[in-house]
């Protein structure tokens, strides 16, 4: 565990801790109503003492409903991200370690799904299942899912052919074997790296389905939906759009941190 | 005679996460005009930081010179530092005055530009001349390293060239501005043997007519042997001995010259011996390759390839349907013995590693039969074939690909064992380091991964894996190639240790003429997916038949001064497209005897 001690490393896993005791503990001190509460004497005020954050459009505090998002926000986006890769792994897997016919077919379906763009894919999935959390989810992590396997398959297809998957398969490893001992280690750095990228989108596309009315419902809060709803007032009231958007920035650049001190530590060449 | 290069105690060092890293330390030498240096190392001995510091091409790889002075005379007769010379100095020398040729043809050209573009770039920046001009001195440069058809050369691309003509393009690129000295790292290991000889040949008559002082970089002491006026032996980024290529061959001083020397196999030192023999090394290991005489055996049939063939398909067109094929493996047949060595010789491409892999069928045979144990590898279905694999395994050349990365090494050699239950718990284990006894590898090494091992040791790993489960062949494709030469001749000795005590039998896929003669039993030649010409060790030596084979041997370097054999420029018949239209039937191969057991491939 020593080695999650590097500046890079600290500084991701402080990052992540703070923002998920925030998405933890926040919605458990705060009461829901104070993220709804409107102050209408004090519509899009800048940060003051009153309120640090400053307002939105409604007089809402953006410190209090930005806690709030926090939960929603991760939620959505690491189930989503996690789904996709359960679905997007072994497809990805499979049709890069086996390739000719399986992977043909395999990857007809993924590019089928990859012509739609992810958004479009995921407001219909979620416009067909109906608008809350869980369909949420579902709907961005099929959308992501095509993205993932297409990596996957890609780094599979090049570790399939190393020499010592061939030593594995001419001294009698079967093929499931080869892929859970050989391919998987091998190809878990490209996982991490696009898992941690994917994050970063899914925080978004959750924005894009709230802000159509599919994602998360007003006036409940997340961090997408504050980040759409500053875009008209961007001019007038530009901390609508900074407090939420520094929150997402913040906790990519977190992921990103940990996901690269990850990578680092599961390959033993590093050591 | 002057000297135009004056090194003088170069030290270069590199900065990285876990310190600074001596690169090359305390190196001094000079070069004559007119003269060849060969620089000559294994892998991490500082030749190439030495090259590269000359040309101050170091930097770019991280490296800084700390202290020391290289002395460059120019054109003008003004002697430049190089170590000291500004950035805008430098690219006035470098390519103009002091040219490179490097390892690999294909990645030294951008494959982007024609070799019209990227023989006059050079010129018209460091000469000046105009676009006309200098297209037509691009023309001259062409056949001056005697590419057939320059005029059209010039206008194609690097992949449209063969390896050989691509090389002559670098070195016509380096010789574009007449440097007064060419700086030569490693020219010729990724080529073929007969390429090489082109090469090596052509290099030397440049230098004769344009007399030039040459700095020639290898590991490939047959090389030096035949191209070195002097030799600077270096090891661990320090100078061994420097000397004259006849001190340094026929009376090394140092012990590291003399062990590097006994590890070199010299092509022709086995003519008259029956059967094949240990490398020499020095210390421990002499001693025990010469306690140790082969036992003599009855000879019994293991292996019979039967007719085999494997041909892969050339997709082509929008609906990627096969448009032609690749005869990869062509109609052969041999015969293997227990306990004995069957060589698989040839260059890149003529399907000896093709026909390994369709032994095992790691590669799908179109045709033919396989048999050992008195059962047809080709027949068996899915689950037999995991079984009977069993019996043959396979190492591989590259000795960072053929392990994971990800897994320890114990892991890795027991896996074979798991994989059919053979053994559990305390025997498995117990199973691995016998296994690890038996490659002479340290028992402590079972616990680590393989990047904390070299290259040699690796390949020790390769073998045990490959001896997990007792296989009675073992096909050894380019085994050693990758390995240093001293690392090489003790893996080589490993295998034929093994061989004698297990009764092993090889199938030694390899383009190295002198290792072949020091290891092999029988030899095939292999041309264009067919075996050529088979038999025994010593004729195919001593009497070679076939005129593939006499070019192939002609072509080898050998590791003695006095057999120089490259002085006029060779060229030796391009190896044809092994690629023909779909329904192409060719003609079965048809032998004749020539002599008992010596077979030859009939025109």
């Amino acid at each position: 565990m020593k080695r999650f001690l590097t500046t890079k490393g600290l500084i991701g896993i402080i990052l992540l801790t703070v923002i998920g005791l925030i998405a933890i503990i926040g919605p458990m001190v705060i009461p829901a109503e104070a993220g709804t509460a409107m102050d209408m004497t004090a519509r899009r005020s800048p940060p003051s003492l009153k309120h640090l954050f400053g307002t939105d459009q409604l007089g809402r505090d953006l410190l209090i409903r930005v806690i709030l998002g926090a939960r929603t926000s991760l939620q959505i986006a690491v189930s989503a991200v996690v789904m996709s890769i359960v679905l997007g792994l072994p497809l990805g897997l499979i049709s890069g370690y086996f390739g000719g016919r399986i992977d043909n077919v395999l990857m007809r379906l993924v590019d089928t799904l990859l012509a739609f763009p992810a958004l479009l894919l995921a407001l219909t999935i979620s416009a067909v299942l109906g608008p809350n959390v869980q369909n949420t989810i579902i709907a961005i992590g099929v959308a992501f899912t095509p993205f993932l396997a297409r990596i996957i398959r890609g780094e599979a297809l090049r570790v399939a052919q190393m020499p010592y998957v061939e030593a594995a398969r001419s001294s009698g490893t079967t093929d499931s074997m080869i892929m859970v001992r050989h391919v998987l280690p091998n190809i878990l750095p490209a996982v991490i790296v696009q898992g941690t990228i994917s994050l970063a989108f899914a925080i978004l596309a959750e924005a894009g389905l709230s802000f159509l009315g599919l994602g998360t419902q007003p006036p409940a809060a997340s961090w997408g939906l504050m980040i759409q709803a500053s875009r008209d007032q961007l001019d007038i009231a530009p901390w609508t759009a900074l407090v939420p958007g520094l929150a997402v920035a913040r906790t990519v650049l977190g992921l990103n941190m940990f996901g690269d001190v990850l990578r680092d530590i599961l390959d033993p060449r590093s050591k | 005679m002057n000297a135009i290069v004056t090194v003088d105690h170069l030290r270069v060092e590199f900065a990285t996460d876990g310190g600074t890293v001596v690169g090359v330390e305390d190196v001094s030498f000079t070069i004559a005009p007119g003269e060849t240096l060969c620089v000559v190392g294994e892998s991490g001995s500082g030749k190439s930081v030495t090259s590269l510091s000359l040309m101050r091409l170091v930097e770019f790889g991280g490296g800084t010179i700390t202290a020391g002075a290289l002395n460059f005379v120019r054109t003008d007769g003004s002697t430049l530092d190089v170590a000291a010379a500004s950035p805008q100095v430098m690219g006035g020398v470098r390519g103009n005055e002091i040219g490179m040729i490097f390892q690999e043809p294909m990645t030294a050209l951008n494959p982007v530009f024609t070799v019209e573009r990227q023989l006059t770039d050079g010129l018209m920046l460091h000469k000046g001349i105009s676009q006309q001009a200098a297209s037509a001195r691009a023309l001259d440069l062409l056949k001056s390293v005697r590419i057939p058809e320059p005029e059209r050369r010039l206008r194609q691309y690097p992949h449209e060239l063969s390896g050989g003509m691509r090389q002559r393009v670098v070195i016509a690129m380096a010789m574009a501005c007449e440097p007064k000295l060419l700086i030569a790292d490693e020219p010729t290991t990724a080529l073929d043997v007969t390429i090489q000889a082109e090469i090596l040949a052509l290099i030397n008559r440049l230098k004769r007519e344009k007399g030039m002082a040459v700095l020639f970089i290898t590991h490939d002491m047959a090389v030096v042997a035949q191209m070195a006026d002097r030799v600077v032996v270096m090891y661990r980024g320090r100078i061994v001995e420097t000397g004259t290529v006849q001190q340094i061959f026929e009376h090394p001083r140092e012990d590291y010259t003399k062990a590097l020397l006994a590890a070199v196999p010299k092509l022709g030192e086995m003519k008259g011996k029956p059967a094949p023999e240990r490398m020499r090394l020095i210390g421990d290991d002499a001693a025990r390759a010469a306690q140790i005489a082969p036992k003599p055996r009855k000879p019994e049939l293991l292996l019979q390839v039967k007719n085999l063939t494997t041909r892969f398909p050339v997709k082509g067109g929008i609906l990627r349907r096969t448009v032609a094929q690749v005869h990869a493996v062509e109609d052969v047949s041999f015969a293997l013995n227990v306990g004995e060595t069957l060589a698989l010789v040839g260059e890149s491409g003529c399907g000896k590693s093709s026909c390994g892999r369709s032994i095992l069928r790691l590669v799908e045979p179109t045709s033919g039969e396989v048999w050992i144990g008195g059962r047809d590898i080709g027949a068996l279905n899915h689950h037999d074939l995991r079984r009977a694999r069993a019996d043959m395994q396979m190492v591989f050349q590259d000795p960072f690909a053929s392990l994971n990365p990800y897994r320890r090494l114990k892991a890795q050699v027991a896996e074979p064992i798991q994989n059919f239950g053979l053994a559990h718990g305390a025997e498995l284990e117990a199973r691995v380091l016998q296994l690890f006894d038996r490659v002479r590898l340290p028992r402590d090494y079972m616990n680590r991964f393989p990047h904390e091992l070299s290259g040699g040791q690796r390949q020790r790993v390769a073998i045990a894996r490959a001896l997990a489960l007792n296989p009675k062949l073992i096909i050894a494709d380019e085994a050693v190639s990758a390995l240093d030469v001293s690392v090489q001749a003790q893996v080589l000795n490993l295998m034929m240790e093994l061989q004698d005590d297990l009764g092993l039998s090889y199938l030694f896929i390899s383009h190295d003429m002198a290792v072949v003669e020091r290891v092999a039993h029988h030899v095939g030649v292999m041309y264009l997916g067919r075996i050529v010409e088979i038999g025994p060790r010593a004729a195919i030596f001593d009497s070679p038949t076939h005129p593939y084979t006499k070019s192939l041997l002609s072509a080898v370097p050998i590791a003695d001064p006095n057999k120089r054999r490259f002085a006029d420029d060779l060229t030796f018949k391009p190896i044809s497209s092994p690629i023909y239209p779909l329904g192409y039937q060719p003609a079965p191969s048809t032998y004749s005897q020539v002599a008992p057991g010596h077979y030859v491939l009939q025109a």
